[in-house]
């Protein structure tokens, strides 16, 4: 059968909803959560190529490009701040991360 | 020159009142004496003016209210009735005046005491020269508030502290019903100048006004109300209690306003209203029927107080009563004269008292004194001339008031008027004994002071006789002289249209024909009276003693007063107390306070609280809530479309 | 601009497209899911190459190249082998339990259904929708020159899309600088040089002079 758009977007949706389940779900580390981050990235750059193919218009990939360049940018100070906190608390245990308590 | 009279008063008071530290005692006694003994003189004057002149005179003075259906004017009315009090009221008031210089010698607020006098003369003036129901009652208040000022002038005693107060609360209940009369007058009449309503009275007989959901007759309805408040400034039952309490007072104030003047209002306003209450039996049968009772209600308790101002202050009361039962039988001129004789002599019973007070250094109960008349000649003499004519001798003036009233009462034939006479003659007996008992156990007999005192005690100067001897003579002769006037043939020339008399209640004309036996009753009465009390606190001073232990709770029910201020302080004293008290306690404290400030703070602390619980500091919690958000509002976004 | 239409095998072509399709979606699921849930945390960074390998095998296959290209030399090459590092770097212990796991279950798995099925709901609200070829059109619009996918790229990104272009470089820019300041230690024994104040050094503090006797040492 023809592969069409709703395959692809039901694709990217089904990463997208891994995604949001591994930010809220993991109980173990921090490291998981920016993975799942990645995820969820990775899949609306999906999107964005797939609509950028069927519709023709090649911004979509162009932004797609600008989304991963973000996300890279996004996930070096992000696991930085990680090896920093690491260093001074010595866990990324998620149960550990509540000195923000209100 | 009526003006003057009015207002010398006030200017005198001004003076002493706002100026007293700079002219000092001496000027504040000069002021304020001065200007009453000329307002003494100028209103004899006036009288024979007003004497003289067949019309009522009306003196405006200023414009006061204007304001929808109500336009009240200052205006002094003078008529025969206003004519008289403002004798009685000037000449009592300088005398008291006059006296009170020697009483008050080294009290260390004399400017205010003068001037606290003065303005309550002013105020007693205005009221009885009033030519509408607004300027009456602004006169009304102002006695009430002068009373309560000079009952508590030591007001660094509690004692007079709490009688002031509860003189002037107990004023305010009857100046309620005053006001709610006033009100009435003005829904039946749709004006307050005496002279319009007066004219407009017979047109009101029968109408009916509602009033709490009941139709009542208009006329009696507004008399009612207005001798409530009589009864409140009068110290009638039930609104008597403040009377012996406001004993509290100096001695000269006792004698002006609670013997002379501010107690007689309520009889001066029920005869000044006789052209309404004469359309109103109902409410003149209710005036005679309290008089009666409180009649015979004061003179019993007069009975065995200790107190000598005590006895006095109840004698003041009964002696009201029967000028209300003169009143209510339609016999005002009787009830004006005996308030006129009363005034001297009872007046003069005052003074005298503070006289012996003076001479006893300040002591007050009749059991620590007696043996004085070697000592104090003047006060004897004229203490005894008062207690004479308050007992109703013959030829003293009291005997002509009070036994006018009397025979008025038996003559009317009513119901009423009967039951005033038997209650009035059996009060005549008391009141012989009570009167008599004190000059017995405080002038006569044997010291019974220590000898101290007795050395100490020494006549009043010459500055406090005077006035005691100016009052002895009015006490004495002025009954004899008025009697014709006020009370008998030439009443009506006297009185012209100051107060009405309807023909079928003139019970004074009908006072001619009493029988011989009813009119000599009274003196009867009161010669058994002198004579209990001579064997009594004479001859064997021990019968009282053993009568007292004999009928032990009948005397602790006279020396307590009948028990009324026990139940007031039960029905209204707690009530009001416990209302207070939970009102405060459960109505401010837990609703008011608990739903405004604390409630409003409790619940923003709570809710702060429960918010806070949310910032778990947990990254994850706040990814979870975010995504929450997120797909909220993605729902609500898909879905009405 | 993939799937070529030439007449005779284009039906195999279709199928063909379609088998790899369903690889490369069902492997970037699955590794996806596992990237989750796997225990050890190196293993997860494996599975999620893994769904970016997929993701471009995905990319390939409806003819972004380029863009399938970047994603496997930045991210793969960079970005995932930085998780590793990390990963490794840090002491993490593997062994954990997932005590809260069951708690949030319920919940988490209704509200990640509910998003799931408003994504597939807009999903099908297009699928319906006209205006959207069902398959991939043809060579299009670059009038009639076959432009490869890169050239197209970079065509318009450095004309029309120049800002957003320096504008991400100067994220990473940024970027760089962040992670660099975060992270930097100094270390007590290495040696460095600081040359403002080598520059700032006075002769105050560098030279002394001393008197030293005749024959006497300088110490």
């Amino acid at each position: 059968m023809l592969i069409g758009l709703p395959h692809y977007m039901t694709v990217a949706a089904i990463l997208f909803t891994l995604g949001v389940f591994g930010i809220f779900l993991n109980r173990k580390n921090v490291i998981i959560m920016l993975m799942s981050i990645e995820l969820m990235l990775l899949a609306v750059r999906i999107n964005f190529v797939a609509f950028s193919v069927f519709l023709n218009n090649l911004i979509g990939q162009a932004f797609a490009m600008f989304v991963l360049t973000v996300a890279a940018a996004e996930a070096a100070i992000g696991l930085a701040i990680l090896v920093v906190y690491f260093r001074n608390r010595g866990t990324i245990r998620v149960e550990d991360i509540n000195m923000m308590k209100g | 020159m009526a003006v003057a009279v009015v207002f010398l008063p006030l200017i005198a008071a001004v003076i002493a009142g706002f100026f007293g530290r700079v002219i000092g005692d001496r000027g504040a006694q000069l002021v304020t004496c001065g200007a009453l003994l000329l307002s003494a003189v100028l209103g004899c004057f006036l009288f024979r003016d007003i004497l003289g002149s067949d019309e009522v005179r009306v003196i405006p003075l200023a414009s006061w209210i204007v304001a929808g259906g109500v336009d009240v004017a200052w205006s002094l009315r003078l008529d025969t009735l206003s004519g008289v009090m403002i004798v009685v009221v000037t000449v009592v008031s300088s005398m008291v005046h006059v006296y009170s210089i020697g009483y008050m010698h080294g009290d260390p607020s004399i400017p205010r005491f003068m001037a606290y006098l003065s303005l309550f003369t002013f105020f007693m003036l205005a009221l009885v020269t009033s030519d509408n129901f607004v300027q009456l009652f602004f006169g009304w208040e102002g006695v009430g508030l002068m009373s309560y000022l000079l009952v508590g002038f030591w007001y660094d005693r509690p004692s007079a502290n709490a009688a002031a107060i509860k003189a002037f609360l107990v004023n305010r209940i009857g100046d309620f019903g005053f006001s709610l009369g006033i009100y009435a007058v003005f829904v039946i009449f749709g004006s307050l100048d005496f002279g319009t309503v007066f004219g407009a009275a017979p047109k009101a007989v029968g109408t009916t006004m509602n009033f709490l959901g009941w139709q009542v007759d208009s006329l009696t309805l507004a008399c009612i109300l207005l001798f409530i408040g009589a009864m409140g400034k009068s110290a009638q039952i039930p609104l008597h209690t403040w009377l012996p309490d406001a004993m509290e007072g100096p001695t000269p104030v006792s004698a002006l306003i609670h013997a002379a003047t501010m107690v007689t209002a309520g009889v001066f306003m029920v005869a000044r209203l006789s052209p309404l209450f004469e359309y109103a039996p109902t409410a003149l049968a209710v005036v005679g029927i309290i008089g009666g009772t409180t009649a015979i209600f004061a003179a019993s308790i007069g009975m065995v107080q200790p107190d000598i101002k005590r006895v006095v202050a109840y004698s003041t009361c009964s002696q009201l009563g029967y000028m209300f039962a003169a009143a209510g039988v339609s016999a005002y001129g009787a009830a004006i004269f005996h308030l006129f004789t009363h005034a001297f002599f009872k007046g003069l019973l005052f003074l005298c008292c503070g006289s012996v007070i003076h001479a006893m250094g300040g002591e007050q109960d009749m059991r620590r004194m007696g043996g004085l008349w070697r000592k104090t000649p003047v006060t004897y003499v004229t203490m005894w001339i008062g207690a004479l004519s308050l007992s109703a001798l013959p030829f003293f003036s009291g005997y002509y008031s009070k036994d006018t009233i009397l025979e008025a009462a038996w003559a009317s034939g009513s119901a009423v008027g009967r039951y005033a006479w038997v209650l009035g003659t059996v009060a005549a007996l008391m009141t012989a004994f009570y009167i008599s008992r004190v000059m017995f156990m405080t002038i006569h007999g044997e010291p019974r002071a220590g000898e101290e005192a007795m050395h100490h005690a020494h006549e009043s100067p010459w500055v406090m006789l005077v006035p005691l001897i100016v009052l002895a003579i009015g006490a004495a002769f002025f009954g004899f002289l008025g009697f014709d006037s006020f009370v008998g043939d030439g009443r009506a020339a006297f009185w012209k249209s100051s107060i009405l008399v309807l023909p079928q209640y003139d019970s004074l004309a009908a006072a001619e024909g009493v029988p011989a036996l009813v009119r000599f009753m009274p003196l009867i009465f009161a010669l058994i009276g002198i004579a209990i009390a001579y064997v009594f606190y004479i001859v064997d001073p021990r019968i009282p003693v053993w009568l007292a232990s004999q009928f032990r709770s009948l005397y602790l029910f006279l020396l307590n007063k009948w028990y009324f201020d026990e139940l007031y302080d039960w029905l209204f004293v707690r009530t009001a107390f416990a209302l207070g008290d939970g009102l405060w306690k459960s109505g401010d404290g837990a609703v008011i306070d608990g739903l405004g400030p604390n409630g409003v703070a409790a619940v923003t602390r709570d809710l702060a609280h429960q918010a806070s619980r949310l910032q778990t500091g947990y990254l994850y919690h706040y990814a979870f809530a975010m995504m929450i958000g997120l797909v909220a509002l993605v729902t609500w976004y898909l879905f009405p479309r | 601009m993939g799937g070529a239409s030439d007449g005779r095998c284009g039906h195999c072509a279709m199928i063909v497209q379609a088998i790899l399709f369903y690889i490369f979606a069902a492997t970037a699921v699955a590794s996806g899911a596992l990237v989750v849930s796997a225990r050890n945390p190196v293993h997860s960074v494996l599975f999620l190459i893994l769904a970016f390998f997929n993701a471009a095998g995905l990319f390939i296959l409806i003819g972004a190249e380029f863009l399938a290209m970047i994603l496997v030399i930045v991210y793969v090459g960079a970005v995932a082998v930085l998780f590793l590092f990390v990963v490794m770097m840090l002491d993490i212990d593997f062994l954990q339990l997932r005590s809260g796991f069951v708690q949030y279950l319920p919940i988490g798995t209704l509200v990640g259904l509910i998003l799931l099925a408003e994504l597939i709901l807009v999903i099908g609200g297009w699928a319906v929708s006209p205006s959207i070829p069902s398959q991939a059109p043809a060579l299009a619009a670059t009038g009639g020159v076959a432009l490869t996918n890169t050239r197209a790229l970079g065509d318009i990104l450095y004309t029309r899309y120049l800002f957003g272009f320096q504008v991400a470089g100067l994220i990473l820019l940024v970027a760089m600088i962040g992670a660099i300041v975060l992270t930097l230690r100094h270390r007590a024994d290495v040696r460095r040089q600081s040359i403002s104040a080598q520059l700032a050094r006075r002769r105050a503090e560098t030279v002394e002079v001393v008197k030293v006797p005749l024959g006497a040492g300088s110490d």
